[in-house]
């Protein structure tokens, strides 16, 4: 890293992203290609299989769940047995074996069927933290000069302010918040990592042997940076998404506990069952303990895929 | 090294500069625009023409900056509308400060205290029992929303058992007086040990609550950072001179291992600050993250400018101190 790179503060997130943009680099002395050795390594690692598995489940569970949820979630079923003083919450019961919530409908259903909201806030969210963060720093690792030097200003200004404070603040600026609000807060705070990420990565490959006979053999700059640069530099920003996916889920329950999640409840998303449950958490714990379970384990599944995937993907672990 | 120290106070000021401008943007773009977010609902038609010609908002938008940056130094940053209903936005923020300050100074010891040797162990004792289980910890540690385990330690250890007390920073009518507003500090400096202690037991959830942050991050880069050193040619070399164990693990080791984790605490302050809001709102702590969660919840726009602002501005300024400080562990850092 020169010292014009590292200019401006957080010295030392930015150095552990750059760690892990550097963990993303071709090993050159093996036969086999960075995947396909990475994919030798995760086959076997259990892991990479817990976590896979995790994540298989639940996004087949979202796929089927209105299929198999027993009730429909928005439906008030329960609603006699609500008593606001002895009895806010319909017990476990035949035919609801997990209960009710608060307003009289299905816990399971709202379970089952929250899995599709939760995994499209995920899946959201990191989708437009990727796309801004593949843009800027396929501009800065791609062009190089000012460009630049301008782009990473800005990522650099961004990383320094506390990211999930920031997500808060974004979240606040709309009057009236919405599920579309909640991911665009939580998509903004990762751009400045997956654009530094993907700029380090990219940078390694500038000076590397295919780019160099490339570039002699006369190839368009653009094809240079989309077919020989950006294909090659792809592979810890794949992993920080992987990561990003746990926490967007989590930091979309860490809105809505503030109040700033969507307030419309007739979709059940996890985050939102979960911070929603707050009042009733010294009386009806059950009430925050199925949502936060759901997301606890999705999150983790999430996390052990991403961590193994990034040592898979690491030459320097590979002793 | 003086070099270096001026460079980070330009890069720093360069920061504080964007940061102001981002704070500028996000006043203008809140719902209804800069005025009626300000004057929340007691906005009269006068108090509201008032205020739009205090904050000049017919003037061209340089002028605008200009004149908020001007009160922004004077630390006029309006007045509360929805935590303290009429005190001045800054007095929120310096009356609540002490209270974070104490909760996330607890959580970082307690962080540290148990990862750092829990690192060291893990690292020695690769694929152990131990080392395997702490891992997986850590892993879960990060997938549990932090408010969420709040609560559980709050239901369990005051709601349950009731060993402990479930929110505030001291029982109310206890007798305690308050000198900085650390509220354990001012028990011992004024000698009332029972304001201490009480003060004391208020803060052991909250701070388990919010260490839990720090903790799996830190553990995590002790165990890495001691696995690499461990393979170094230098501690080799040290067995082989016949050292003694305990020489080769604090002088060769320790202290290069822990370079990393020096780096990794400054970094942790912003997900502590964060982490305060949450944890705070759960205990109902007095401190600027409860102002921070109230605010967000009621609007209260002038308390969050402030505290979005000072929240930044610690977190920039405690990250040039641990640049400085690692600059003066690892002087290889100064050169690059």
């Amino acid at each position: 890293m020169t010292d014009r790179e590292s200019a401006s503060l957080g010295q030392r997130k930015k150095a552990r992203i750059d760690r892990l943009a550097a963990a993303g680099r071709i090993s050159e002395d093996e036969g086999v290609s960075l995947w396909q050795s990475a994919w030798r390594r995760l086959r076997t690692d259990p892991i990479f299989l817990v976590g896979a598995t995790i994540v298989v489940l639940f996004v087949l569970l979202a796929l089927v769940a209105p299929w198999i949820a027993p009730h429909d979630p928005t439906a008030r079923l329960l609603i006699d047995q609500i008593n606001r003083q002895a009895n806010p919450i319909p017990d476990p019961q035949p035919g609801h074996p997990l209960g009710g919530d608060d307003a009289g409908r299905d816990m399971l259903s709202r379970l089952l069927v929250g899995s599709q909201q939760t995994l499209i806030v995920g899946v959201m969210a990191t989708l437009f933290g990727l796309t801004g963060g593949l843009t800027l720093g396929t501009l800065a690792g791609g062009i190089g000069r000012w460009v630049d030097a301008a782009v990473m200003r800005v990522v650099d200004v961004m990383l320094s302010i506390p990211s999930l404070l920031m997500a808060f603040s974004i979240a606040a600026v709309f009057a009236r918040p919405n599920q579309w609000t909640v991911i665009l807060a939580i998509a903004i705070i990762q751009v400045p990592i997956f654009a530094r990420l993907l700029r380090g990565s990219m940078l390694a490959q500038r000076h590397s042997d295919h780019v160099l006979a490339a570039r002699a053999l006369g190839v368009r700059p653009a094809a240079i940076v989309f077919r020989h640069m950006l294909p090659n530099a792809i592979g810890p920003v794949i992993v920080q998404a992987t990561l990003v996916l746990a926490v967007a889920i989590i930091d979309a329950a860490a809105l809505s506990f503030l109040g700033l999640g969507n307030p419309d409840d007739s979709v059940p998303e996890w985050g939102q069952m979960l911070g929603r449950a707050q009042q009733y958490f010294n009386t009806e714990p059950q009430l925050a303990f199925y949502p936060a379970l759901c997301i606890i384990v999705v999150a983790l599944g999430f996390t052990l895929m991403g961590e193994s995937l990034r040592e898979a993907l690491d030459p320097k672990s590979r002793r | 090294m003086l070099r270096f120290i001026v460079r980070r106070m330009l890069q720093m000021l360069l920061a504080l500069f964007a940061l102001s401008v981002l704070l500028f943007a996000w006043l203008r773009s809140l719902p209804g625009g800069a005025v009626s977010a300000l004057l929340g609902e007691r906005g009269s038609p006068e108090a509201a023409a008032e205020l739009r010609a205090q904050l000049g908002l017919d003037q061209p938008l340089p002028v605008q900056y200009w004149s908020f940056l001007e009160r922004a130094a004077q630390g006029d940053f309006g007045i509360s509308n929805g935590v303290y209903i009429g005190q001045p936005a800054m007095d929120v923020f310096l009356s609540r400060l002490p209270a974070t300050v104490e909760l996330s100074f607890f959580a970082i010891v307690i962080a540290l205290t148990v990862a750092i040797p829990l690192g060291y162990i893990a690292a020695r004792r690769r694929g152990s029992l131990l080392d395997t289980s702490s891992v997986i910890s850590s892993l879960i540690g990060v997938a549990v929303p932090i408010f969420f385990l709040a609560y559980v330690l709050k239901y369990l250890f005051a709601v349950r058992w009731g060993i402990l007390p479930p929110s505030g920073r001291q029982t109310a009518g206890i007798d305690a007086t308050h000198i900085t507003n650390f509220y354990v500090l001012d028990g011992i400096l004024t000698r009332e040990w029972d304001a201490a202690w009480d003060a004391f037991q208020h803060l052991i959830l909250p701070a388990f609550a919010l260490a839990s942050i720090p903790f799996a991050v830190i553990f995590r880069i002790t165990r890495a950072s001691v696995l690499e050193v461990l393979e170094e040619d230098y501690v080799r070399t040290a067995a082989a001179k016949g050292l003694r164990a305990h020489t080769i693990r604090w002088r060769h080791v320790m202290r290069n291992a822990l370079i990393p984790v020096v780096t990794m605490i400054g970094l942790q302050i912003g997900a502590l600050l964060a982490g305060a809001v949450l944890t705070e709102k759960v205990f109902a702590f007095q401190g600027i993250g409860q102002a921070l969660a109230i605010g967000f919840e009621r609007r209260d726009y002038p308390v969050l400018q402030v505290l979005i602002m000072m929240a930044a501005l610690i977190y920039i300024v405690v990250n040039l101190l641990v640049d400085i400080a690692y600059a003066i562990i690892d002087p290889r850092v100064r050169t690059r």
